[in-house]
């Protein structure tokens, strides 16, 4: 025994090293992509962000906070942020109460319930570049099918698009029309989720219908809800904050008109870039939109849960 | 009880057709409009009177979406590969495997999840042009080739997989890679199938770094060429809807056949990532 026991250290010792190699040649090449891909480019975009771009290295000057002070006097910019800041307070709440609704529909049905789920989501699935396209066409205010209808049922044909009034709250339709089938998978979930023995211990206890809704349903939905209000604001895939496809492709002759009323502020960026070539600005505009994209995620986190807390 | 619900249900039901008219409309008048010869775009028609497929053979033969057609199955294909092997290692190691340093790769791999991609546009643009991808096919594809997201839907699943059934395998003699590609990999078919379905519908819809990168139309995904080629038919609405059919359709094949599949992973993926 004596013996035996330093030698059954060893090979545990041995064996764990080996564990380590392996998960270490297992990570290596995930690894190398995530640094690659996203951790050193997420630097180059700060150390950007500080710079004056020039194709030349050996010209690139560190300009400080230049570039941030600059936005402020950047009339494009200012309307670009105030745009964004409008599109995230129509299209969230719109997205998230329809998709919330939809699944409390949803929920009182027994037939159909499947296909009606598939039908919500099936525009999340499509290239946004393509219904974006049919609806420029269904919304064009002479050829389009949407001023048809609103013929037959006695309205005036609407500019939409190609008024500066009315552009950016169509465009925040297309966008809540695309998206709210999310809502309604993340809170159908929710709903299922619910055992049904509260709802059966509440209807003993004399509730019904809609305090049934505001005492039970509503505040153990609060975390989906929670989730629904910072991915329509701020996820990778859906988030209002980051849009720019729909914008682009929605008025692709004039992206961000008529006037700049629909411009974002990632189109803004990409126009910087692409089209003036200025990086260094064009880092600084998105580094801003970094920044606000973190403090309204956390504060919508931290404000939502609390106020719904039981 | 039964009757008191009658009415709730028939308005449900009421709301919900409407609503799903709503949702499914865009994509029936796309299809309609894309039958349609030109001179039914100005006539207003409603159903074509003369429904022909012209308007797809011009666009497959006289314009290139063919070839973009082409060029985003092979980008879709490649990167769902690349997802689907490296997600699904990365996925399983943070889970079944014990090593220093777990933690911190952890964090790392996490922190990606917060930085929008049109942060790092720029960047790679730079270096796109300073390797020569501007305009390749890895240019396009190399942001596409491993995504956070993946490897935390991986990892829950491999959350469920019992350890002891790796541990009997390793007693059994197999090695750290045999136990990932033969007893562990073959009991996620289906988180797999979800994993390998978002991957590549995410990379067949991408549009801001394709657009970016691709200069010449040899090279555009189906969505670049779709707006590139919109943006100058002008009221052309018949080719433009009918290119619109062509990149929408595989995808609501796709999501025909796998729906509760896709949705469920959505799900899963939403509430607990």
């Amino acid at each position: 025994m004596g013996t035996l026991r330093p030698r059954g250290r060893r090979i545990q010792l041995t064996l764990r090293q080996r564990r380590t190699l392996w998960a270490y040649a297992f990570l290596a090449i995930p690894l190398f992509f995530f640094l690659a891909i996203r951790i050193w480019p997420m630097l180059q975009a700060f150390q950007l962000s500080v710079t004056r771009w020039h194709v030349d290295p050996a010209q690139r000057v560190f300009v400080g906070l230049h570039h941030f002070r600059q936005m402020w006097g950047d009339a494009r910019f200012l309307q670009a942020l105030r745009n964004t800041a409008l599109y995230a307070a129509i299209g969230v709440p719109a997205q998230v109460f329809l998709g919330l609704g939809i699944a409390l529909l949803l929920n009182n049905i027994r037939r159909a319930r499947g296909l009606f789920r598939a039908i919500y989501f099936a525009p999340y699935v499509t290239p946004a570049v393509a219904v974006a396209w049919a609806w420029s066409y269904m919304l064009s205010p002479h050829l389009g099918v949407i001023n048809s209808i609103l013929w037959l049922v006695g309205i005036p044909p609407q500019p939409f698009l190609t008024s500066p009034a009315q552009a950016l709250p169509t465009v925040a339709a297309v966008v809540v029309w695309q998206f709210v089938g999310f809502h309604v998978v993340i809170f159908l979930v929710a709903l299922n989720s619910i055992p049904r023995e509260i709802y059966e211990a509440a209807r003993v206890d004399g509730a019904s219908g809609w305090s049934l809704f505001r005492r039970i349903t509503f505040p153990l939905l609060n975390p989906s809800l929670v989730l629904a209000v910072v991915m329509a604001t701020a996820s990778p895939s859906i988030g209002i904050l980051q849009l720019f496809t729909q914008v682009m492709n929605l008025r692709m002759y004039d992206p961000g008109g008529p006037l700049g009323s629909t411009s974002t502020v990632v189109l803004y960026m990409y126009q910087v870039a692409f089209r003036r070539f200025d990086f260094g600005y064009a880092a600084a505009i998105i580094v801003v939109l970094f920044a606000i994209i973190l403090a309204v995620s956390l504060i919508q986190l931290r404000v939502l849960r609390r106020r719904f807390e039981y | 009880m039964p009757r008191r619900l009658m009415p709730l249900q028939v308005a449900s039901y009421l709301i919900l057709t409407v609503g799903a008219a709503v949702m499914i409309f865009p994509f029936v008048w796309m299809l309609l409009t894309s039958l349609k010869p030109l001179p039914e775009i100005y006539s207003l028609s409603w159903f074509p009177r003369q429904p022909t497929l012209d308007n797809y053979v011009t666009i497959l033969f006289r314009y290139q979406f063919g070839r973009w057609f082409l060029n985003s199955l092979v980008v879709g294909a490649v990167t769902t590969l690349s997802m689907v092997a490296f997600c699904s290692l990365t996925g399983y190691t943070l889970t079944k495997l014990d090593f220093p340093g777990k933690g911190f790769v952890f964090v790392l791999i996490l922190a990606t999840l917060f930085v929008p991609t049109e942060m790092l546009v720029i960047p790679w643009y730079a270096s796109s042009v300073r390797y020569g991808w501007v305009d390749t096919y890895w240019g396009i594809m190399f942001p596409g080739m491993i995504h956070a997201f993946g490897v935390f839907l991986m990892r829950q699943f491999f959350q469920g997989l019992p350890s002891d059934l790796l541990d009997a395998a390793r007693v059994d003699g197999l090695s750290e890679l045999g136990v990932f590609w033969r007893v562990a990999l073959p009991l996620m078919k289906s988180p797999l199938a979800a994993l390998a379905i978002l991957a590549f519908l995410g990379n067949w819809n991408a549009f801001i770094w394709p657009l970016i990168v691709t200069n010449r139309s040899e090279v555009f995904t189906l969505p670049v060429g779709l707006a590139m080629f919109s943006g100058e038919a002008g009221a052309h609405w018949n080719l433009i809807t009918a290119g619109a059919t062509l990149s929408v359709f595989p995808v609501l094949l796709v999501f025909a056949i796998f729906q509760r599949h896709i949705i469920e992973s959505i799900a899963l993926s939403g509430v607990k990532g």
